[in-house]
């Protein structure tokens, strides 16, 4: 298998963004990536992106926004899995490079979630999980990890400051991301108090509705250091995994077997263990899901992930930062884009390129992408060359 | 110079609480209160509608207007989401109740919440232009909203009625501007009962968009700037948008306090604004500037420049003040009621 380097990133500015449709979403971040890599040509893309088809009435995504960037007739492929399609995209570009078939690979993510009402996006987003034994029965998605807090409370004592704690820290790692679409810091009595959506999950625990996209350029390192100006990030490990989709199908609700398993194959492939890795950026698209997925990652014991928060472990500043970048909750979460930019923040981390937000000389970055209530993950681990 | 000469505001007496409608629909009262910046808003009986409301506010605009004879007035335009009638005028049954027929032109106008301004606009343009020596601009709605929608807590019932002229001018209008694209942020079809809207999408790009391009319009045609005015007036669908919107284009809360009615009185759409004038008027003082802005879906805003004269100071309390009317009088009916009165409850035949 070759070596494979992300050598360029785009993105643009999240949001409710009204005047720009998903076309416009995918091809400015696209443009953006091809400029900072500096290729003039492109083998192939993929493209994730969970449900154009609900959100905007347009599917045969890969085809369209292929036209839309001019690069007719390139081998174009939209790839599918929830919340993790961006993530999943990644790997299948990362394959494609790896296995010789292309040498240079464009991967990007893209949803467009604001041209439908708010009970539109909830049963758009909610075909995630399953829909004959959870969604028919009444199940949203506050609804499934509320229930996962409820267990993680009961079983570990995690308290309701600490599901703050990480609202609170995303928010103001968002603060200093000028891309973010809320740049407002909170307190813990804010996301306490925000309106309950699910109990224990409040407003202020949950992801928001966004339009974005993300894309990055992944190159063999050969044609990495042919053309690439940038310092070279290579990706060290790749991991997917799925688990039981249905939560009462699951031997534990506390416990996100994909991730685990995921992070597991990723790490063997990197040769890092936890200890290695200097920052991630994890799906927190509910407060718990942050704490839940740093547990599982090995970041921390398992029942601690709150604690850790809390107690600043996972700040700007902390032992082990997690989601420099505002993560889902504070940078905003159009859900088949969200995985690819967890690669552009960890490759600008990496590089150096991360503002007031900029870490210092970091060197191992870990992404983890996350489909529905937990049901597909996708991890990479990325080192600076 | 050419301005208002007599104006008039008209609240009905009936009122429901955020409290009584959140109770039926198991929504959070709180959070809608603090969301929307409300606490009640006014609901009309059964016996009144645009129309009764439109005579009520015209009657206490011509109390203070003394010197204009109804049978000089050349135009009633009334601006309404709610005419009671799809084809018939609502501004012929005015004209009858003022006494100002049959040597008048009656228009009915439609444009969401701004069809109100849209009558003062016209009838200050046929003054000025000499077409006619008074006219009646008025903007009133019975606003609906559909059970459970989060329009509900707001749509809400009043009127607002201005004679503009060219003697005895209480409020010179110094300048107009207009700013409208096609923005379909709120709509409703023929035959439909009740408003649909784009959710969020009614906010930036609809209602802060065109207030701020309109309001920055206007300041620049008549060379102004926020600080040159005493008092403004923006549109008020809740009672935080205009705040907001006041804040965007560097106005003080001060200056919007006066005409910001919707926290008690809620949305009365084509009436909002316009009564937000009125109250601004109510106390004012010679020589104050008072800029208003309206904001209609579909999308689009109108604005005026008025400088009070020292006229408002003998005629301003000819007439119940709209704060008067707010504040007093009031009757809380439960959401049976307010169900009975909005016609709400239907019969399977």
């Amino acid at each position: 298998m070759r070596e494979v380097c992300v050598i360029g990133v785009g993105m643009n500015k999240w949001g409710e963004l009204w005047d720009k449709s998903i076309r416009d979403l995918f091809v400015e971040s696209a443009l953006l990536a091809i400029k900072d890599a500096g290729v003039d040509k492109i083998d192939s893309m993929y493209v994730g992106c969970m449900t154009s088809g609900l959100f905007v009435g347009q599917e045969h995504l890969a085809s369209l926004l292929a036209d839309y960037l001019g690069r007719t007739p390139i081998s174009s492929t939209r790839v599918e899995s929830a919340c993790a399609s961006g993530g999943a995209a990644v790997r299948c570009g990362f394959i494609e490079v790896a296995s010789g078939m292309s040498d240079v690979v464009l991967v990007g993510g893209v949803e467009k979630m604001t041209d439908v009402s708010g009970d539109g996006a909830t049963y758009a987003l909610a075909t995630a999980a399953d829909q004959e034994y959870e969604v028919f029965h009444g199940a949203t998605f506050p609804g499934l990890y509320a229930l996962m807090a409820k267990r993680h409370m009961h079983e570990f004592g995690t308290t309701r400051d600490m599901l703050s704690a990480v609202a609170v820290k995303n928010h103001d790692n968002g603060s200093k991301n000028p891309l973010a679409q809320f740049q407002s810091k909170t307190t813990l009595e804010g996301v306490a108090n925000a309106v309950m959506v699910a109990d224990p999950l409040t407003l202020m625990d949950c992801s928001p509705i966004t339009d974005g996209a993300a894309c990055a350029i992944l190159a063999s390192v050969d044609k990495a250091r042919e053309i690439s100006k940038n310092p070279l990030v290579k990706i060290l490990g790749v991991g997917n995994a799925t688990d039981r989709i249905a939560l009462h199908s699951r031997k534990s609700l506390t416990t996100l077997n994909a991730t685990l398993e995921a992070s597991k194959r990723a790490y063997e492939m990197a040769g890092k263990t936890p200890k290695d890795i200097d920052f991630a950026e994890v799906h927190d698209c509910f407060t718990i899901a942050e704490i839940m997925v740093t547990e599982d990652l090995g970041f921390f014991e398992k029942g601690k992930g709150g604690h850790a928060a809390l107690e600043g472990k996972t700040a700007l500043d902390g032992e082990k930062p997690i989601n420099t970048s505002g993560g889902l909750k504070s940078k905003g979460h159009p859900v088949g884009a969200t995985g690819v930019a967890q690669i552009v923040e960890v490759v600008k981390q990496l590089r150096g390129e991360a503002g007031e937000r900029q870490l210092k000389n970091p060197k191992v970055g870990l992404t983890q992408n996350m489909g529905g209530s937990g049901g597909s993950a996708v991890v990479h681990i990325l080192e600076v060359m | 110079m050419v301005g208002i000469v007599g104006y008039g505001a008209y609240i009905p007496r009936c009122r429901i609480k955020v409290e009584e409608i959140a109770k039926v629909w198991g929504a959070d009262a709180p959070s809608y209160k603090r969301g929307l910046g409300l606490q009640e808003k006014s609901v009309p009986q059964p016996d009144q509608d645009t129309i009764t409301m439109s005579v009520e506010a015209t009657k206490n605009a011509l109390k203070r207007a003394p010197h204009v004879d109804p049978k000089k007035i050349g135009a009633i335009y009334i601006g309404s989401e709610s005419h009671p009638y799809a084809v018939k005028p609502s501004g012929t049954t005015v004209a009858e109740a003022i006494g100002a027929t049959p040597d008048i032109h009656c228009a009915d106008y439609e444009f969401a919440c701004k069809a109100g301004t849209e009558g003062m606009f016209v009838v200050y343009g046929l003054v000025k232009a000499g077409l006619i020596e008074y006219g009646l601009g008025i903007g009133a709605d019975t606003s609906q909203g559909a059970p459970g929608d989060a329009l509900e807590y707001s749509a809400a019932a009043g009127a607002a009625s201005f004679i503009f002229g060219n003697d005895k001018v209480l409020a010179e209008c110094n300048e107009t501007f207009s700013f409208m694209t096609d923005t379909p942020d709120f709509w409703r079809r023929e035959h439909e009962f009740y408003p649909r809207h784009g959710g969020r999408f009614t906010g930036e790009p609809a209602y802060f968009k065109h207030i701020t391009g309109c309001a920055e319009g206007l300041m620049k045609k008549a060379g102004t700037e926020p600080k040159d005015f005493n008092y403004v007036i923006f549109h008020q669908p809740n009672g935080k948008f205009p705040q907001r919107v006041g804040k965007m284009l560097g106005f003080t809360p001060e200056q919007i306090e006066p005409g910001l009615l919707c926290p008690l009185l809620g949305n009365t759409y084509s009436g909002s604004s316009p009564m937000g004038l009125t109250s601004t008027l109510d106390i004012s003082k010679p020589g104050d500037k008072i800029m208003l802005v309206s904001y209609g879906s579909g999308a689009g805003s109108d604005g005026f420049i008025f400088t009070v004269t020292d006229r408002i100071n003998e005629v301003r309390d000819l007439a119940p003040k709209t704060r008067y009317m707010l504040d007093n009088n009031k009757r809380y009916i439960d959401y049976g009621t307010y169900a009975k009165y909005r016609g709400k409850i239907l019969t399977a035949d």
